[in-house]
């Protein structure tokens, strides 16, 4: 199991409501499926993975996160997961928020634009850093609102946010002493459990 | 004519006809004490029943949904593209039922029906019917055919309202409904294109009040208007302008009121081609059902409250250019499914050809479809080796 998927599924009740935005193939709502006897449903934009969903038994449902989520309602869901999907839409801020109406909590994954080797990258070359956690140029790249941990709890702290749990890893997901001291230097993806 | 049968289709099938005495009672209150139903059948049913499918036909469909009656047909049946051996429904898993609805005209008891109370077609004294009637009747054959609960129960348009009303009336006796390029109510703006529908067959002279079999005549105008209002709604602006643009038939205007563009030439065929093929009774039938399609219709609460009652798993498909039923309009059946907590699957499938598209092979939709019946075939494999 993807390691990323394992903290997520410490912080997911049994039973529990799940939507996931950005679902991908559906992997990691089989696996809560699996594990957590949880009753989901993925939001997935792409064709493909939306084959892939329903093929391992996943709810899946045709949606655009750039068009929001008020089509569900308020509390429907005991939690809302999205990962690596924030840096892509057009408003963050106010997927958030419709997260946190739609569920009683929220967790979310992102990539650490604060991450020292893209701070070096850019100071050296003075070019938009390319890496293998973000792998576009500055004109193709689908990640349009990249920020650092330091951005993002400061996001939580003016919507009055709580930050419940937070994991920082490296890009193979584990937990170093090094992100822990300084995570947003040494930290390269984090998964934030939240809610209001 | 098919040289030769190709190998995924289930090739030469023969139509089956069952008689039923047992009374059918309709949402309108009248009562068929006696009805035929033309019905086909692909596959092989299972020892304990558990891959029966069931499709429901659309508007002017019927019972023959796939392979061919003749060596000399022309053409396959109406769903060759989706029903055949290795395809999305495969009938080398699955046991597949398709009848003709009653008020239709291919066999199943219908306006050209002889009324067995007065020995004369029955015209426009047949029934109106719903799609909880057409259910009704459905439920019959399937106990008439012995099988005990749908592996799924699937349908395009009109179809797609009989696998959804399914869900509600009997929960228990399916397990997949698969709602396609469908609705949960028509709009005004349906209604409107229906009732301009029939507006054109009742005001045609040869109608004569329903009765037109006793007078030899047919109402084809009205039948060829009523057809060419509907094909507009089955094609999209862009599938219409990829087909024909402003194409003349001759290369110059004629000023006149013949065939001009090609899209006159091409909607006046199909009006013709339909008119010699359906009557008109049925297609006011047919119509009327549409218009009454409504699960929620004397029920407490909305939508996702009554559709709290159905049991089983839902796929959901629309198409982006399909403005007949759009993609909204299955969104509001999901969201609804959602809020009542069912498990769905929802996909708005890229196509440029409007509300036909769940006819036509493309891709993603086959993919997805695929991928879906997989399962249901799967699990109608674990049900039939389970004690």
């Amino acid at each position: 199991m993807r390691a990323d998927f394992k903290i997520i599924l410490d912080w997911i009740q049994p039973e529990a409501r799940v939507l996931d935005l950005g679902c991908g193939d559906g992997e990691l709502l089989h696996v809560l499926q699996k594990e957590r006897n949880i009753k989901g449903y993925g939001l997935e934009i792409d064709p493909a993975n939306i084959a892939r969903c329903v093929a391992s038994g996943v709810n899946v449902i045709h949606q655009d996160l750039n068009q929001g989520v008020d089509n569900f309602g308020d509390g429907a869901f005991d939690t809302v997961v999205m990962t690596q999907a924030l840096q892509t839409v057009r408003r963050p801020d106010r997927l958030l928020d419709e997260m946190l109406r739609v569920g009683r909590e929220t967790i979310i994954t992102f990539p650490n634009f604060g991450y020292w080797p893209i701070r070096t990258y850019l100071m050296t070359r003075g070019r938009m850093p390319v890496s293998k956690t973000l792998p576009y140029t500055w004109y193709n790249s689908p990640n349009i609102h990249l920020c650092t941990f330091r951005d993002f709890e400061s996001l939580c702290r003016r919507k009055q946010i709580k930050i419940i749990n937070r994991t920082v890893v490296d890009h193979k997901h584990r937990v170093g002493i090094g992100s822990k001291l300084f995570p947003n230097l040494l930290g390269e993806v984090a998964i934030y459990r939240v809610a209001k | 004519m098919p040289e030769q049968i190709p190998d995924d289709s289930v090739g030469l099938v023969v139509p089956q006809t069952l008689q039923f005495d047992d009374p059918l009672v309709l949402a309108c209150g009248r009562t068929l004490n006696q009805y035929d139903l033309v019905y086909e059948t692909y596959g092989q049913l299972n020892s304990k029943g558990t891959n029966a499918i069931l499709i429901c036909h659309a508007l002017s469909g019927h019972h023959h949904v796939a392979g061919y009656h003749r060596m000399e047909d022309r053409k396959p049946g109406w769903w060759e593209t989706c029903v055949g051996p290795g395809k999305v429904i495969d009938t080398e898993k699955f046991y597949v039922v398709c009848p003709n609805n009653l008020g239709g005209c291919h066999g199943s008891s219908g306006p050209i029906s002889i009324n067995p109370e007065t020995g004369k077609n029955y015209g426009p004294d047949f029934p109106l019917m719903t799609v909880e009637d057409w259910v009704n009747s459905q439920k019959k054959l399937m106990d008439a055919l012995k099988i005990d609960c749908w592996a799924a129960v699937v349908g395009g348009s009109l179809g797609g309202m009989q696998a959804l009303q399914w869900s509600v009336d009997y929960p228990e006796l399916l397990r997949h409904a698969v709602v396609i390029a469908s609705a949960p109510k028509l709009s005004a703006q349906n209604i409107a294109f229906n009732e301009v529908a029939r507006q054109s067959i009742l005001s045609d002279p040869d109608f004569h009040g329903g009765r037109f079999y006793e007078h030899d005549t047919v109402p084809r105008r009205g039948l060829i208007l009523a057809r060419m209002v509907g094909h507009i709604t089955y094609l999209s602006d862009d599938a219409m302008h990829a087909k024909f643009g402003r194409d003349l038939k001759t290369g110059q205007f004629r000023f006149g009121y013949d065939i001009e563009f090609q899209v006159e030439s091409y909607l006046r065929h199909q009006g013709e081609m339909f008119s010699k093929q359906f009557d008109a009774n049925t297609y006011l039938l047919m119509t009327k059902v549409l218009d009454y399609f409504d699960p929620v219709r004397g029920k407490d609460g909305d939508l996702s409250d009554v559709m709290t009652q159905a049991q089983c798993d839902f796929l959901v498909m629309s198409f982006t250019t399909d403005w007949r039923f759009s993609p909204e309009r299955s969104e509001e059946l999901v969201n609804a499914l959602v809020a009542a907590g069912k498990d769905v699957s929802y996909v708005e499938i890229d196509a440029p050809q409007g509300h036909d598209s769940f006819l036509l092979p493309i891709p993603d939709y086959l993919a997805i479809f695929d991928a879906y019946m997989k399962r249901v075939a799967q699990e109608s494999e674990v049900l039939c080796h389970a004690s």
